[in-house]
Order: structure tokens, then sequence, then C-alpha cells
């Protein structure tokens, strides 16, 4: 029996980056809000005095209990998926203020061929390099239309950076200045500067100084104390959800932030989505919360999986190509486009490892999107390379040499000596969009409530690979200008395959943005084309991954979904019906 | 009270260096300039872990509370618990650089670790079907190494006694009255998988080994292992510090005294 709540004027699914920021913006006009968020209530307190490696890096603390639900993963389309387990393979953020707790704070801006990367990529090499596998698209906008977006986003949030000396225009530097330089940087920028390349501080929320954001909430400087991924601040000083949006939205009033609450479904009558219906966890009762205008702002596995469901939208089937919900899953995978590069060892130097914080590094960007020629590459879209101080952990830091062995004297001695003399450059690369890589609903597996899990199916492409590899070889590159003795760099196999590791948390697409329903599943305000009262907001509207980390993009979008839904609640229709119309 | 109360003075003293360090923390982090604290952010822990008037007491009982927490919660078998102690001793063996696993205190906080959750693999997906044994197709299928039916505990117990059954039969004595050489090659053989398990790949088990080991010896000391932080000393790592803004950008290495979470915490 679901029981039917009073009808507020917006419900709201997941209280991360991108719920809360629609939170505060609906709140801020007025319009009363009803979040309904399936983890624990978590405030600032609940962080302080938390820097235990073991609970939150080794027993992820924070993260997603599978036990209720996860996903199944397989690498091809005629393979049986299998189920995630365990957290080690699926880092999947939880409880108030969702993965903007424990994220590492890099908030970059995209490329402007990321927006237009099938236009731009035809008009510089032809329709023939675009890869026959490839199911890559414009967004239907540009970089242009967007950048107030990502403005309002870094203010929000506080971002300390430094310009990028070949990034993208901007209307206003940085709210902050950047993080503090430390002898690895230095000697990063130095490195990469002798080579010719383009270094600077990457973009950071984790502040470089005490800051009051425009919404008046405080955030503190950052002290360094190398507990932030996978941590949440124990010092008020990495930009999250609690202690800007969230809290903006609760000062109106106008916001109810329900914890404890599992959506299982959206209702609706074919037309439009009339509330979200779901399970109390603590009771195992069943609620129908109506409103006006539903917004799905969960983790991409949450929104697809829903709208799957609750059968809204057609499943995309990558048999036929027909279909959207599901299409486009891409991300940055860890066996391939991150956490891959080259480790230095230094025999005569010694570095503070264990200092640093989230976003505490510098990047190249001249690899980056398209910014080097493709003509002669057997890839399109490219990768960033940079250093990151982030501050190690005894636990996992224990790295050694090639050759050494994993466990005895030797290693007990290589990992001793080698704790503080050595770094690591990755080159994170972008992800296009394939045809037999998407969502479904998995046959077999069910999560706690009994509800199918959602199936991920992810299958390198060849160009995915070579982008890689070049990649790898240009940390190798640096690392050797660095000055390491030795070097442990990592290996792309011709073969590599996905490994069910859905480790990174940057995951993409499921409901993906477009100028017409033809292609999308969402218009550019995360409106869907089908049901014009429900938005589906983050990362899942993205149709492909830059080689950038997604927070900041996920703002920027989700500052413009906001104010698609004040303006929807004022007038109605769709918000992009001219464009609509153009191409019908 | 009186003056020449020991505990009282050492208390005094304590307070004083506490207050220094606060003026230190303050001074390195440049939280004086910055000026948010003692507003209402942050306020809370750094009074707390500097004012802690407990301290002293328990540190005097540290060693008593060590003793009395170090006994079976999971084990129950005591030859189970020997072949624990010498397996981890090999993969973090005692040498010139400090303690090793039994010393750091690993089998007790692996033993500790199986009893709770994570040994009933609590936060795990745990529906069927289940695949016990993957062959090579099925491997790249999904993820591989963690599709056992069996909870961590069933793996610890069954591997235990496999490298035991392992050193009888090659041996003729049990694994931890084995020579340091034939421990190796036994523990080399699981790592190389020439070892048949039950339900999941003895190179799995050994895995497990492997990190539960390295998480005993570097995780904070209140899960019972990293004995008196000897893990960290060793590694130069200093523990739950508040801030190293005042080093961040210090060409120097900088070494200092490891802080607990106990400490830190300041309960």
């Amino acid at each position: 029996m679901v029981k039917k709540l009073p009808k507020v004027d917006a419900v709201i699914v997941g209280s991360g980056w991108a719920g809360g920021i629609a939170a505060a913006e609906l709140t801020k006009a007025g319009h009363k809000v009803v979040i309904l968020e399936r983890g624990r209530d978590k405030k600032h307190e609940d962080f302080m005095g938390t820097k235990d490696e073991l609970r939150y890096s080794k027993r992820y603390d924070l993260m997603q209990d599978l036990n209720k639900e996860t996903i199944t993963s397989r690498n091809s389309i005629d393979k049986t998926a299998l189920p995630v387990r365990d957290n080690s393979k699926a880092r999947l953020g939880n409880n108030t203020g969702g993965a903007g707790v424990h994220w590492n704070g890099m908030s970059f801006r995209w490329l402007p061929y990321d927006f237009e990367i099938y236009s731009k990529t035809v008009e510089r090499y032809g329709k023939e390099k675009i890869p026959k596998e490839s199911t890559m698209q414009d967004w239907g906008i540009t970089y242009d239309e967007l950048e107030p977006y990502y403005d309002k986003y870094e203010k929000t949030a506080g971002i300390s950076g430094e310009e990028n000396p070949i990034g993208p225009p901007r209307s206003d530097k940085y709210p902050n200045p950047p993080l503090k330089e430390t002898p690895t940087i230095r000697l990063f920028k130095k490195a990469t500067t002798d080579l010719g390349y383009h270094p600077y501080h990457m973009p950071s929320a984790n502040l470089s100084q005490a800051y009051v954001n425009p919404d008046g909430e405080k955030l503190n400087g950052c002290v360094y104390c190398a507990f932030c991924e996978e941590y949440g601040c124990d010092f008020g000083a990495k930009a999250d959800p609690i202690g800007t949006v969230l809290a903006t939205a609760r000062k109106t009033g106008n916001l109810e932030l329900r914890n404890g609450s599992n959506v299982t479904r959206v209702s609706h009558d074919g037309k439009r989505a009339t509330g979200l219906v779901y399970t109390d966890t603590m009771t195992g009762e069943e609620f129908e919360q109506p409103a006006d205008i539903v917004v799905l702002a969960g983790f991409v596995f949450t929104n697809t999986k829903l709208l799957l469901i609750s059968k809204i939208g057609t499943p995309y089937d990558p048999k036929t190509g027909q279909g959207i919900i599901g299409k486009n899953f891409t991300g940055h995978f860890n066996n391939l486009s991150t956490y891959i590069g080259a480790r230095g060892f230094f025999e005569d130097k010694k570095f503070n490892n264990f200092m640093g914080t989230g976003a505490l590094g510098a990047t190249i960007d001249d690899f980056s999107g398209d910014n080097e020629d493709h003509s002669n590459l057997k890839f399109l879209h490219g990768y960033e390379v940079h250093y990151g101080q982030l501050g190690t952990r005894p636990i996992a830091n224990n790295q050694v040499p090639e050759g050494t062995p994993a466990w005895g004297k030797e290693f007990k001695k290589q990992s001793l000596k080698y704790a503080n003399r050595n770094l690591f450059i990755t080159a994170q690369s972008g992800f296009l969009p394939n045809k037999e890589t998407y969502m479904d609903l998995d046959p077999t597996y069910k999560d706690s409530l009994g509800n199918p899990l959602l199936r991920v199916t992810v299958k390198y492409a060849e160009q995915d690979r070579e982008r890689a590899k070049a990649g790898v070889a240009r940390c190798a590159e640096i690392m050797k200008e660095m000055g390491a003795d030795t070097m442990n760099v990592d290996v792309v196999e011709d073969d590599v395959e996905f490994d069910h590791k859905f480790y990174t948390d940057h995951f993409f697409g499921g409901a993906i943005m477009g100028e017409s329903p033809e292609n999308s599943a969402v218009n550019t305000y995360s409106q869907m084309w089908e049901m014009e009262n429900l938005f589906v907001v983050g990362g899942s509207s993205f149709p492909h991954n830059s080689n950038y980390n997604p927070t900041g993009t996920i703002g920027a979008f989700a500052y413009r979904a906001a104010e698609g839904m004040n303006k929807y609640l004022k007038q109605g229709g769709l918000l992009t019906q001219a464009e609509l119309k153009e191409n019908a | 009270m009186s003056d020449n109360n020991p505990k009282e003075s050492a208390s005094g003293e304590q307070q004083k260096q506490q207050d220094m360090s606060r003026r230190k923390f303050l001074k390195n982090s440049g939280l004086v300039a910055g000026g948010l604290v003692g507003g209402s952010l942050f306020g809370g822990l750094l009074t707390n872990s500097f004012d802690s008037k407990k301290e002293q007491k328990v540190e005097e009982h540290k060693d008593a509370l060590i003793d009395v927490q170090e006994a079976m919660q999971f084990f129950t078998r005591h030859q189970d618990f020997l072949v624990l102690m010498a397996a981890t001793e090999q993969i973090y063996p005692e040498d010139e650089h400090g303690p090793g696993a039994i010393k750091l205190g690993v089998p007790y906080y692996i033993d500790k670790q199986l009893a709770g959750r994570w040994g009933i693999n609590g936060r795990d997906y745990r529906h069927g079907p289940y695949t016990a044994s993957l062959d090579e197709s099925d491997q790249s299928a999904g993820p591989a190494g963690e599709q056992s039916i069996l909870d961590r505990g069933d793996i610890f117990i069954q591997g235990i006694r496999k490298l035991d059954e392992e050193s009888q039969k090659r041996f003729s004595t049990t694994f931890d009255k084995a020579e340091e050489d034939q421990q190796i090659q036994i523990l080399q053989d699981f790592d190389d998988d020439k070892v048949k398990m039950n339900g999941l790949a003895a190179s799995e088990f050994f895995a497990l080994l492997i990190q539960s080991t390295l998480e005993g010896a570097y995780s904070d000391p209140l899960y019972g292992g990293n004995r008196n932080m000897e893990g960290w000393k060793m590694k130069e790592f200093p523990g739950a510090q508040t801030s190293y803004a005042g080093y961040i950008d210090q060409d120097e290495f900088i070494k200092l005294e490891p802080v607990s979470l106990r400490d830190y915490q300041g309960h």
C-alpha cells in the first residue's frame, strides 16, 4: 500500500551536487522542495577527526552499501554479466552530499571541442575520421553558452585556480588564487615547460584561503592534511554540497531533505511525471511524493535505472541502434583512461609525499581534446597529463620498482625505502561512446527490494587503447625529464578489456542531451523531451566523456537545469521548443 | 591537591605542551590570519583535541589495555592462530628497519577484522547465483575474484588450514614449525595458484592475506595492529596531523612524531 503525501513544487532524487544545486536555486525562487536521499544524514561534524585510512579508504565508509544495491558488469554483449560484489570495485557516493562530499576537488572546465565534438571533427578531418563504432554527437550547446554557468558554479564552490595558458576563454578569473606550489609541483612544471608544454595549477575545490560564496556560505582555507579523496573534509575547506548549496537551500525554509528514502520509481501518466515512489529504509513502508516537477539527480546508474524501471523513454537496443535510455555509457576506466601512467623512483631525493590535498597538483593541456592535430593519429580526443599531490597513506602506499616481490623481506625493505622517494604522473584520457557500451536492466540479479539491478556493458574500441598508449608514453617522457632514476611505466595491452572496476566514479550517459529528441533523452536544460516536467540532471546527460574530471561540468549543467526548472514552473512547456521546431 | 603529586604535575606539564602545540598548529596552518576559526565553523575539534583531561590516565593503562585486547575473537583453534602468525610474519618480517607482523599485532588485527562486519562481507552484495569456479572465458565476463559464496572468515579458515596441510604433506611438520625457506615456498605456491583450494583460487586467499597484513601493519593503532605506531615510524608517516600548511611548500623532508586517532580526536 503506497501512502500518498501532500504535493510539493519539486521533488528531487539525490542530494549531491546536481540535486543540491537544483534545490538551492528552486528554494531561493520560493518553491517548496523535497529531496529524497537514500543515504544517511551527514553534517560537517561527521567528518571531524576522521583521518582513518582503514575505515574510509579500505572499508569505504562513505560509499554506497552494495549489500542493498549494486550493478552487474560484462565487457561484451554476448556474455553473462556478474554482480560487482565489493566496494573495492565500486566507489559510488552515498549519504547527504553524495559523491560531492568525498571527491578530490578537481574542478575543470571541459573544452569547446567537447560540446561540438561531431561537427568540429567533421570540419577539421572530414566525416571519414569518425570511427564506425562511434556514436559521438554534438551536445546541442556551445562552450560560450555554457560559460556563465561554469562561472556561477566556480563562485559557489570557491574554486582556487591559475589561468590555463591555453584554456578556453573565461568571463571572469577564478574566485580564489591557486593552492600553494610544492617542490614536486615545481619539478613537474619545470620538466613540462622545458619540454615545451604549458603547465598550470589544477583548478581546485580545496580552497586556497577562507572564502564566503555569493550565497553567503563560509568555507575555510585548506590545511593540506592529505585526507581528502574518500573523506569528508575535517576542516570545512573543501567545497561540498552540505556546506554550500544544501545549506543555502535550508536557509530559505523551503527545503525538506528526507534521508533514508530509497526512490524506486517515477510515477507518471505517460505524459507527465506525477511524483516519486520511495521506500522508507527505516520502516520498509512505501510512499509517493507528488510534485509539479520531478528531478532525477542521482548518480548515472540511479537515473538510468529509474527511467528504465518507470518505463519512461525507449530503452536503447545495441543490436538495432534504436532507443535512447541507457545509450552512450562512457567513463574513466582505471585500466585505460586514468590511474595509468609513469611512476618514477628517486635515489637521492625525498619528498613530503604524505602531505597534500585532493586537487593539489599541476596539469598540461597540450594534448587535451583536439588540441593536437589528430590527422595522423589513430584516435580522436586526447588526454591531460597531471601530477597530483593528494597525499599518500601508508596502507596503500607500497610502491616498489618493477621486479621487486610483492611480499617478504625485499618487499618490506624497498617499500619503506621508496615510500617518500616515488612520484606518479598519470594521463587521464577521454572516452568516446560506441554502439556496444551501454546500460540496461539485468535479467537475473535483483536489489534488496526485488527490483532488477542495472547491467553495464563496456567494450573498449581500438581508438580508446591507442589514446591510452599515447598518454602513457607522454607520462614516461615527462617523468624522465623530472629526473627519475628508474620508472615503472604502465603497459596498455593491445587486447586490454574493461576489468569491471567502477572505481573512478567518473561515469556518464544513459539519458544523454542533444538538440532533438531524435538523438537524445533530454535537452540542454536536462528536461526530458518526452515528459516535460521531468528533469534528469548530472553526468547521465553527457553524451561522451572528456579527458577531465567531471564535477565542474556537472555543476555548470546543474545550474542551467535549475534555471530551466524555475522557468518551467513559471511558464511550462519545452525550454528549447524553438530549436525543436527548427529541427522538426 | 598537593604540589608534589606526580600525576598532577605531569598533567600540568602535558597541558602546557598541548597549549604550545595548539599555538604551533595555528601558526603553521596560517589560520590566525584566515580568521574563520573560533567562529562557528570548526572550533569544536580543535578545542577538544588539545584540552583532553583524560589523556594522562589512559596513557598509564595503555599497555594493560593492549594486553587484555589480545585474545581470539574469531579464531577458535590455537593452531590456526599460530599458522596465521607465521604466515603474516613471512609477508611482513621483522628486520633491521623494525618489527614484523607479529610484534606489530597484525594477527590480532586480522582476528578482530574477521570477527566483525568485514569478516562476513557485511557491505557486499551477497545474492546468488554465485559463480564459484570461473573458467577462462567466464573470467572476463564479469568481476572475477569476488564471486565466491565463501565469506572472508570462511576463506581465512580454509586458507590457513590449507597452509598447514601443505606443510604436513611436504615437510611432515606444521606450517608454524617449518623452516623459513619451507614457509616461503608454500606461500609462493599459493601466490602462483599451484595449490588447489575449494570455492576460490589460492591466489585470491593469498591476496586477502597480503592485504590484511599490510592493513594490520599500517592502520591506526585503534584497530589492534601498528602497535605503538611502529609501522608508521618505519615508513615515516606521521599519522593524523591537523595541518601541513606550514610545511607544504618547503623543500626539506619533514620528520614529525606520529599522531594516532586517539590523540587526534582527544576523547
